[in-house]
């Protein structure tokens, strides 16, 4: 095992992370009746929205506070306000998440205050709830700024009641719709409560409409955000996220709410513990159908085992979905050979080396705060032979001649990454498939005589 | 949609040609909390300059800005690709506190060490004044050590508008030009001017004017090379495509170097026509020239003629709606899409002024609807009322398209089919074509039989 470490200063050449503002948007969409604000330029708001588009292909709509020079000299305040104002009037929303961004940090603009302020000057009229985040792109990544949003509703909106409430909290991260639609379908299968934070799984992969939505259906309720200080416990996904300030550690601490602190469950090892957990929390075991997925799932693995047996896989995304990946991989005999991130949270390694069995022992090369140059220089020594990550990796795959593997954000090349499922047996089971027959596909097409039996 | 109103600040940005008397409000900033469709100023001078291909393109500030302009047009180029690199200084807080000028000087003389470009860009974001930062003084001293040209662009995101950005883009272009030597320059040489070669447009574009014994000194910017811009003074006529983008630096042009200028559009049978023959007649004294030019359009409509016609029977009556960046397009698109056939009954741009708006009201028929700075809920809102079959935009515009069950066609900078000139009518045609008459439609709730709205009582 190698971890690079830079030494000096260099410039970021094609950056393999987004701005925290991009993640806040992601959780705000998840919420329903919910409008996200960026306190900011309009630049902020459009290249987001495009950015998400893109990968969507659903409308997004990010309202911006709109700074002008005076805005910067003066302050946010005015601006501020007077979005929340034609928010309120254009959207209606039960929400409005405001996410700040570096303009408005570097201004020095205390959002809380003027929230505070705004909401003493009470019209009488019914107003949506604001709820804030500091997410300036000069610290962190798109992933600080999802956990980030995630903590501040809970922060805002999650209060104890009276009643004894028996759901579960789930916090999953950035996944794709697919898997929130997934994650839900197991626990209405261990039939019990819960409430996901956030749920884009119909805001983000709609239908079509008869007439504009406003705001799209779907996303997690606020009274379920409110009611989330009655749950009997929390699960939260990822191994580096379990290492930081987060929604179900502040759960725990204000409301005693155990945490069940996960990694993201990609692959039978990672599942399994989600699994376990469920099984503890409701003392309930694991519903048939979801034994047999994973039967399913195991018998594929044998079927294939000697075509994945030892390929070399370069991996990269945010650091949770890299270890995700290196978990799933290992455990199918593939060897996570390069395993890189844009993000920098300095647990990367320890991280990696509690799912790759002796990742000491083993080649693999760890890269974290890196960009895409650091990526490519590393896999041309690593000598992958797929990558796997979000699209933005297909310049690299194209230039080294090695097949890429699509998964996470964004996908701006191909149709359906709102559809593509990571987590659980069926993600597994998608993923096992894809990677073998891609494998598959590399030695017939190779191959001078081309079976057609493999 | 009564379910949707339009803000009492927005009214005036939006007119209803045959109802009421013409005034439009353009020029102005964004509402807060409006979900407007327009992005910065910096956005405006990146997609300027992001065509000029051995230049280095460096974005000083936080990440944000240069994650989401990586390879973000589709402007191609004959050799270099330096320009589909994003490349940032990354701030990070440290530099918020004590500034980023020492990360911005590394990291110009690291990059221009590795990739040994013809010149550097320097985009100012957001923070860079507020946080002090003096970037002409950095882009000084590293011109000098390296010897190439090192041009700031002052593209603060919320200084102004996207027009702002085109403004600073042509101010930074305007210290490149009269630069290089102009010696052996002929005497009927024209620079080409806002075409960014998306998807090879400018080359097929180059073609014409040479197939009408022209010489093409520059192109500003698509597939732009350093030297060229600098040896662009020596030109005899600068030809300005799209409306904002490039207007500033053919007068800067003009004032400095007696360069006059014309302005014309590539797009639609009309006014691709006009544009060549407008350039003809600037060269009047050469009489072979207008004899070439009208031999090229001659041929070039009979060669696709036949095609257009074939399209027009089907698309004949189908009303299109049109949300561009600049004004200018849209008065070709129009023209474009009647020699379809269509009709267009919405008519709006993110950053047009009030001479533009009063041509497009002379130009649309009673009815139409015509927006500036609109936002999706508004653009949605007239869709539906006009009943539009066919959306023609950006990105941003497409998934609402979509949603309702409308056909789109893409025509912005991010497209990869070439839509400028003769050939590109073509491909105009086969876009429109194969989005309105997909059988997809029939499964759309909004279009099942039509509108629903017409069949509820």
């Amino acid at each position: 095992m190698k971890a690079l470490k830079k030494e000096e200063y260099t410039p970021t050449k094609n950056a393999c992370k987004l701005c925290s503002p991009l993640g806040a948007s992601f959780v705000f969409k998840g919420v329903a009746n919910s409008v996200p604000l960026l306190h900011g330029s309009q630049g902020c708001s459009t290249y987001i929205r495009r950015y998400l588009i893109s990968h969507f292909n659903e409308p997004i709509d990010i309202a911006s506070s709109n700074f002008t020079e005076e805005t910067a000299i003066f302050g946010g305040d005015a601006n501020l306000k007077l979005a929340i104002q034609n928010i309120t009037k254009q959207y209606k929303p039960e929400l409005i998440g405001i996410a700040s961004t570096c303009l408005s940090e570097t201004i020095g603009d205390d959002v809380e205050l003027m929230l505070r302020d705004y909401k003493k000057n009470d019209t009488g009229k019914k107003q949506p709830e604001i709820v804030s985040v500091s997410t300036p792109s000069y610290s962190g990544t798109h992933i600080d700024g999802f956990h980030a949003a995630v903590k501040s509703l809970v922060d805002s909106i999650a209060v104890k009641g009276n009643k004894k409430a028996k759901h579960i909290n789930i916090f999953p991260g950035m996944l794709s719709p697919a898997d929130f639609r997934y994650l839900k379908e197991i626990f209405n299968d261990f039939k019990t409560d819960y409430v996901m934070l956030p749920d884009y799984s119909d805001t983000f992969d709609g239908p079509l409409w008869t007439e504009y939505q406003k705001i799209p259906e779907g996303g997690t309720a606020m009274k379920d955000i409110a009611s989330m200080g009655d749950a009997r416990a929390s699960i939260e996904f990822g191994r580096i996220l379990a290492e930081e300030e987060s929604a179900g550690k502040l759960l725990k601490e204000r409301f005693e709410i155990s945490c069940f602190s996960l990694g993201l469950p990609i692959g039978v090892n990672e599942t399994d513990l989600f699994f376990d957990a469920l099984e503890t929390i409701t003392g309930k075991s694991m519903p048939e159908k979801h034994i047999k997925e994973r039967n399913r799932l195991i018998d594929s693995y044998a079927d294939g085992h000697k075509y994945v047996f030892e390929a070399r896989a370069a991996v990269y995304g945010e650091e949770d979905l890299v270890v995700g990946l290196a978990s799933f991989l290992s455990e199918v005999g593939i060897i996570p050979v390069l395993c890189a991130s844009g993000g920098k949270s300095g647990h990367l390694e320890k991280k990696l080396g509690e799912v790759i069995p002796d990742l000491e022992k083993k080649e693999i090369t760890i890269l974290d705060g890196a960009d895409f140059m650091e990526i490519g220089e590393a896999a041309k020594i690593s000598a992958p032979d797929f990558l796997i990550g979000n699209s933005k990796g297909y310049k690299l795959a194209r230039e080294i001649k090695k097949p890429l593997i699509r998964v996470g954000f964004p996908i701006h090349d191909r149709l359906g990454g709102a559809r593509i499922i990571h987590a659980g047996y069926r993600g597994a089971q998608q993923l096992f498939d894809t990677i073998s027959n891609t494998i598959i596909a590399l030695r017939q097409d190779d191959s001078p005589v081309g079976y057609t039996y493999m | 949609m009564r379910s949707i109103q339009i803000l009492k600040e927005r009214k005036r940005q939006i007119y209803h040609k045959g109802e009421e008397a013409f005034k439009i409000e353009c020029g102005k900033k964004s509402l807060a909390g409006s979900v407007s469709q327009r992005a910065c100023v910096f956005c405006g001078s990146r997609v300027v300059l992001y065509p000029i291909a051995d230049a280095l393109h460096l974005i000083h500030g936080p990440i944000g800005c240069a994650s989401y302009t990586w390879d973000i047009r589709g402007a191609l180029s004959s050799g270099p690709q330096l320009h589909r690199m994003s490349f940032s200084t990354d701030l990070q807080e440290n530099d918020i506190i004590f500034g980023g000028e020492k990360k911005l000087y590394q990291a110009l003389v690291k990059l221009i060490d590795l990739y040994h470009p013809n010149a550097a860009f320097v985009y100012a974001t957001c923070i860079i004044g507020i946080i002090g930062d003096d970037i002409d003084s950095v882009c000084r001293r590293v011109s000098e050590e390296k010897g190439i040209p090192v041009l700031p662009v002052h593209s603060e995101g919320f200084k102004g508008t996207k027009k702002d950005g085109y403004k600073a883009a042509c101010e930074a272009l305007a210290q490149l030009v009269g630069t290089g030597s102009i010696e052996n320059r002929g005497k009927y040489s024209l620079n080409i001017m806002g075409e960014f070669n998306i998807a090879g447009e400018a080359w097929t574009i180059k073609k014409y004017y040479e197939k009408m014994g022209l010489e093409v000194a520059a192109i500003f910017t698509g597939d732009g090379r350093v030297d060229k811009i600098k040896k662009s003074h020596g030109a005899k006529l600068n030809v300005v495509q799209c409306s904002g983008s490039m207007m500033r630096l053919a007068q800067i042009m003009e004032e400095k170097y007696g360069i006059p200028y014309i302005r014309v559009s590539y797009f639609g049978i009309e006014d691709m026509s006009k544009a060549l023959y407008d350039v003809a007649d600037f060269f009047k004294d050469n009489l072979q020239i207008m004899k070439q030019t009208r031999e090229l359009v001659r041929e070039e409509i009979k060669a696709i003629s036949p095609e257009i016609k074939k399209y027009k029977k089907i698309l004949s009556g189908k009303r299109a709606a049109i949300y561009v960046g600049g004004a200018f397009k849209a008065f070709s698109m129009i023209k474009a899409l009647r020699t379809l056939g269509m009709e267009v009954v919405l008519a709006g741009s993110q950053t047009g002024n009030e001479e533009d708006y009063k041509l497009l009201r002379d130009m649309c028929e009673d009815g139409t609807v015509i927006v500036d700075d609109a936002n999706p809920l508004e653009l949605s809102k007239y869709c539906l009322e006009k009943k539009v079959d066919l959306f023609v935009g950006g990105v941003k515009e497409r998934p609402m398209a979509y949603k309702l069950g409308i056909g789109f066609c893409d025509h912005n900078h991010e497209r990869k089919i070439s839509l400028a000139g003769y050939s590109g009518m073509i491909n105009f045609a086969k876009e429109v074509y194969s989005s309105v008459s997909s059988p997809v439609w029939q499964f759309a709730p909004g279009r099942r039989g039509g509108y629903i709205k017409d069949e509820s009582p």
